[in-house]
C-alpha cells in the first residue's frame, strides 16, 4: 500500500488531542474554582506559602520555551537546520530550569513536612489542606506533561539534526511545538491560580 | 502491492503469517474485526457473571454468595459491559470496520494510532479484570466508584479505576482518529450532508468521546489521588465534598450512554432503507438530532443525583433539559417507522433484529422518563426499576442494535451467508427471554426492590423466579446466535446480498486490503433507492 501524507488531517488531529488535554486539566480547575470559592479566605493565606519570585522565574522560563520553539518552526522552513537544533536546545534547557525550581519548591515543602496525607497537613484547616492538595496534584500532573513535552521534543530535535525533519516535512515539529505551546499555557492559567492569589 | 488490490483482507499478504499478521495490522477491517473478538469474550464474561447474580437472587436469603462477594460480582459486572462492551461498543468494531467503506476511504486517517487504541483497549481490560486477583479482594464499589466509599475500601479499587482509565485513553483516540477520518477521507463529491447517516452517527459519537472522556480520566485519577495521598478532595473530613464526585463522574457517565446509543441508532438508520428498499424519511432531521442529542446530551448529568441532596433549582433545570434530549431520540424514531411506510419490506435478520431494537428501546427511553420527572424518581431511584431502565436501553438498544450490525454485515465481513431461520430462531429466544427478564425488574423496582442487593423480602420472589427464566432463555438465544454465525462456514456471499444502496456493497465480500481500487466520485444523495 502507498504510503499517503496528510499534513492538515495530522494537525487536526494534534488539535482535537490538544483539547482533550485541555478539558483533562479542565477537571482540576473545576475542582478548584469549587473549592476556592468555599474556602477563599484560607485559599488566600495559604497560597502566601508559595514562592511568588520563584513561579515568576518558572513562568518566564516556559513563555522563553515557548518562543524558541517557534523560532525553530520558523528556522527549519527556512532550510537553518543548525538554529532549528539550537532553538529546540535552549527550549530544552528551559524546560530543564522548570524542573529544577520545581523540583527546589517540592523538596522544601516536603522536608517541612507539608504533602498530601502527612500528619502535619491533616491538622491544618480545610481550606489549607485542599489548597496544597491542588497545588501538588495540579503542578505534579503538569510536570508529568511537561517531562513528556521535553521527551518529543528531544526526539524531534534528532531528527531535525539528522534531516528527517525538514521544511517539506516539516509537520512533525509543528505538532510538538504545539504540544509545547499546550504545557506553557497550562502553567499561565496555574501561576495566577496558585501563586498570584495573595 | 497488486495483492492490496485483489486479495480479500482476511488473507495474509504482508510480511508476518497467522496470528502476528493480525497483531501487527494497521488495517481498519482487521482491527475492526480484533475488538470484536475481544468484545465477545468480555460480553460472555459478563453475561455469566449476569447469570451468576440471577442465580443467588433466585430466592430470598443466601444461596451461593454473601454479600460482599455479590456486590464484587455486580461491580465487576458493570465495569466489563459499561467500559469493555457498549462504550467502545458499535464504534470500535463497525465504525472502524463498516465507515470507512461508508464514506469511500482506503482506511482511518491513523492506522497505527488505530493499532494503538486497540491495545489500549486490552491493556485496560486486562487491568480491569486483574483488580478481581490481587490482594486485597475485588472491588465492592459499583461501577461507578462513588466517593466516600471507593475511597475508604480495602479492595482493589485503584487496579479497575486505573484500568478504567486506560480503556478511556483508548476510546479518545478512536474519537479523534474517526473525526479527522470523517474531516479528512470522505470519497469526492461526498459532502456532508451527501454523507450516509451511520458515518453521521459515529461522528457525533467520535466528539463526545473526546470531549467527555477526559473529565472521567481526571476524576479517576482523584480516586487513586485520594487512596493512595489522602488528597481530600470527595472527603468531608479533610475539607473535600463526595457530592463533587458524583458531578465531575456524571459529567462523563451521561454523556456516555450517547456515546454508547448514538451507533447503535445509526445502524438501524441504515438497516431500515435497505430493508424497506425507500430512501429514508427525514435524512436531514435524523443527521441534526444525532448532533442535537450529542450537545444537550452533555446538560443532563445531575438527574443521576436527585436524592443526593442537591437544590431544588438544581433538580427540576436538570429535569426539564432531561425532558428535552428525549426529543431528538423520539424524532428518530419517527423517521425509521416513517420510512417503512409503504416501503417494500423484506422481513430479514437484520430488519427484525432492528424492530426488536425499536420496540425495547422504546420502553427504555419512556422509563427513562419516569426517572426525568422529578417526584416519580424519588420512589424509583436505587430500585430494580432502574436497572431495568437501563438494561433495556442498553442491552435491548445497544446489544440489539450490535446484534442487527453484526448480521447485516457479516456477509461483507466474511464473505459468507449464515442461516436465516436459526437467526430468526435465535432472535425469538433472545426477545422473548430479555423481556421476562427485565420487565418483571420494573414492577419489583415500583414495590421496592433495591438494587445491589443479594437479598430481599419474600414478595418480590416470583418477580425474581421469571427473571432467572427469562435470563436462561435470553443465554439459550445467544447461543443459538453465535453458533448460526461461527461455527460453520456458509454459502458464499455475494457482493451486495441485501440490495443496499451505500458504498460497501459495490465492492467485494469480502473486501479487498484497500477497499476500493478506484475511489468512487459520489453524485447522488444517499439511500436513492427511487
Amino acid at each position: 500500500m502507498e504510503m499517503h501524507r496528510d499534513d492538515l488531517g495530522a494537525r487536526l488531529g494534534m488539535w482535537i488531542f490538544i483539547f482533550t488535554e485541555i478539558l483533562l486539566f479542565g477537571g482540576l480547575f473545576l475542582v478548584y474554582a469549587v473549592m476556592r470559592h468555599r474556602y477563599s479566605d484560607e485559599f488566600h493565606q495559604a497560597a502566601h506559602q508559595l514562592n511568588a519570585f520563584i513561579g515568576t522565574l518558572n513562568t518566564v522560563a516556559l513563555l522563553l520555551s515557548s518562543a524558541t520553539v517557534a523560532m525553530s518552526i520558523t528556522a527549519v522552513q527556512k532550510g537553518e537546520k543548525r538554529m532549528g537544533v539550537l532553538f529546540i536546545l535552549i527550549t530544552l534547557v528551559c524546560a530543564g530550569i522548570f524542573l529544577f525550581n520545581k523540583y527546589l519548591e517540592w523538596g522544601h515543602k516536603i522536608s517541612i513536612g507539608l504533602y498530601p496525607g502527612s500528619d502535619m497537613m491533616i491538622g491544618l484547616k480545610h481550606g489549607y489542606i485542599l489548597f496544597f492538595s491542588l497545588y501538588f496534584f495540579m503542578t505534579g500532573l503538569h510536570m508529568l506533561h511537561l517531562v513528556v513535552g521535553s521527551i518529543i521534543l528531544t526526539i524531534i530535535m534528532v531528527r531535525i539534526q539528522t534531516g528527517s525533519i525538514n521544511a517539506g516535512r516539516i509537520t512533525l515539529l509543528e505538532n510538538g511545538g504545539l504540544y509545547w505551546h499546550l504545557v506553557d499555557l497550562i502553567w499561565i492559567f496555574l501561576f495566577p491560580l496558585l501563586y498570584l492569589i495573595t | 502491492m497488486a495483492e492490496t488490490t485483489t486479495h480479500s483482507y482476511l488473507e495474509n499478504t504482508g510480511r508476518y503469517k497467522g496470528l502476528l499478521s493480525w497483531l501487527t495490522t494497521t488495517d481498519h477491517k482487521r482491527i475492526g474485526l480484533m475488538y470484536m473478538w475481544a468484545m465477545m469474550v468480555f460480553f460472555l464474561v459478563g453475561v455469566i457473571l449476569g447469570e451468576i447474580m440471577r442465580l443467588e437472587l433466585f430466592r430470598p436469603g443466601q444461596q451461593f454468595f454473601n454479600a460482599q462477594t455479590y456486590n464484587g460480582i455486580f461491580t465487576i459486572h458493570g465495569i466489563i459491559m459499561i467500559f469493555t462492551v457498549v462504550i467502545p461498543g458499535l464504534a470500535a468494531v463497525f465504525g472502524n470496520f463498516s465507515m470507512p467503506l461508508l464514506i469511500g476511504a482506503h482506511d482511518v486517517a491513523f492506522p497505527r494510532l488505530n493499532l494503538f487504541s486497540w491495545y489500549l483497549f486490552i491493556a485496560g481490560a486486562a487491568i480491569a479484570l486483574a483488580s478481581q486477583f490481587m490482594g486485597n479482594g475485588p472491588p465492592d464499589t459499583g461501577w461507578t466508584f462513588y466517593a466516600p466509599y471507593s475511597t475508604q475500601t480495602h479492595t482493589n479499587v485503584v487496579a479497575a479505576v486505573f484500568g478504567a482509565f486506560v480503556l478511556g485513553f483508548s476510546s479518545i483516540l478512536t474519537g479523534l482518529n474517526f473525526i479527522v477520518t470523517i474531516h479528512r477521507l470522505r470519497a469526492p463529491g461526498m459532502t456532508f450532508f451527501k454523507m450516509p447517516l451511520f458515518p453521521w452517527s459515529i461522528y457525533a459519537t467520535a466528539w463526545i468521546q473526546v470531549l467527555a472522556t477526559p473529565i472521567v480520566g481526571i476524576t479517576l485519577l482523584m480516586i487513586i489521588a485520594e487512596r493512595w495521598f489522602r488528597i481530600g478532595f470527595f472527603d468531608p473530613s479533610l475539607g473535600g465534598d463526595p457530592i463533587l464526585y458524583q458531578h465531575l463522574f456524571w459529567i462523563y457517565s451521561h454523556p456516555a450512554v450517547y456515546i454508547m446509543i448514538l451507533p447503535a441508532m445509526g445502524v438501524i438508520t441504515e438497516i431500515i432503507p435497505t430493508f424497506s428498499q425507500k430512501r429514508i424519511y427525514g435524512y436531514r432531521a435524523i443527521a441534526m438530532s444525532s448532533l442535537a442529542i450529542a450537545g444537550v446530551g452533555y446538560f443532563v448529568w445531575a438527574h443521576h443525583m436527585f436524592t443526593s441532596g442537591i437544590s431544588t433549582t438544581e433538580r427540576w433545570i436538570f429535569s426539564l433539559l432531561t425532558f428535552l434530549v428525549a426529543i431528538p431520540s423520539a424524532i428518530k424514531v419517527f423517521n425509521w417507522v416513517g420510512t417503512m411506510y409503504k416501503g417494500s419490506i423484506s422481513l430479514k435478520p437484520p430488519f427484525i433484529f432492528a424492530l426488536g431494537f425499536i420496540f425495547l428501546f422504546m420502553i427504555g427511553g419512556l422509563t427513562g422518563l419516569v426517572q426525568g420527572s422529578l417526584a416519580t424518581d424519588i420512589h424509583v431511584h436505587d430500585t430494580a426499576f432502574v436497572v431495568a431502565h437501563f438494561h433495556y436501553i442498553v442491552f435491548g438498544g445497544v446489544g440489539f442494535a450490535f446484534f442487527a450490525a453484526l448480521h447485516y454485515w457479516y456477509p461483507k465481513m466474511f464473505g459468507r451467508m449464515y442461516n436465516f431461520r436459526r437467526a430468526n430462531i435465535a432472535f425469538a429466544f433472545m426477545f422473548i427471554g430479555f423481556n421476562l427478564l427485565y420487565f418483571p425488574q420494573f414492577i419489583l423496582g415500583l414495590m421496592g426492590m433495591p438494587r445491589r442487593y443479594f437479598d430481599y423480602l419474600p414478595q418480590f420472589t416470583a418477580g425474581q423466579q421469571i427473571s432467572a427464566v427469562g435470563g436462561w432463555l435470553l443465554l439459550v438465544g445467544i447461543i443459538i446466535m453465535l453458533v448460526n454465525l461461527f461455527s460453520k462456514k456458509g454459502a458464499k456471499a455475494p457482493d451486495n446480498p441485501w440490495g443496499g444502496k451505500t458504498l460497501e456493497w459495490t465492492i467485494p465480500s469480502p473486501p479487498t486490503v484497500e477497499n476500493f481500487e478506484n475511489i468512487p466520485e459520489v453524485t447522488e444523495q444517499p439511500y436513492n433507492y427511487d
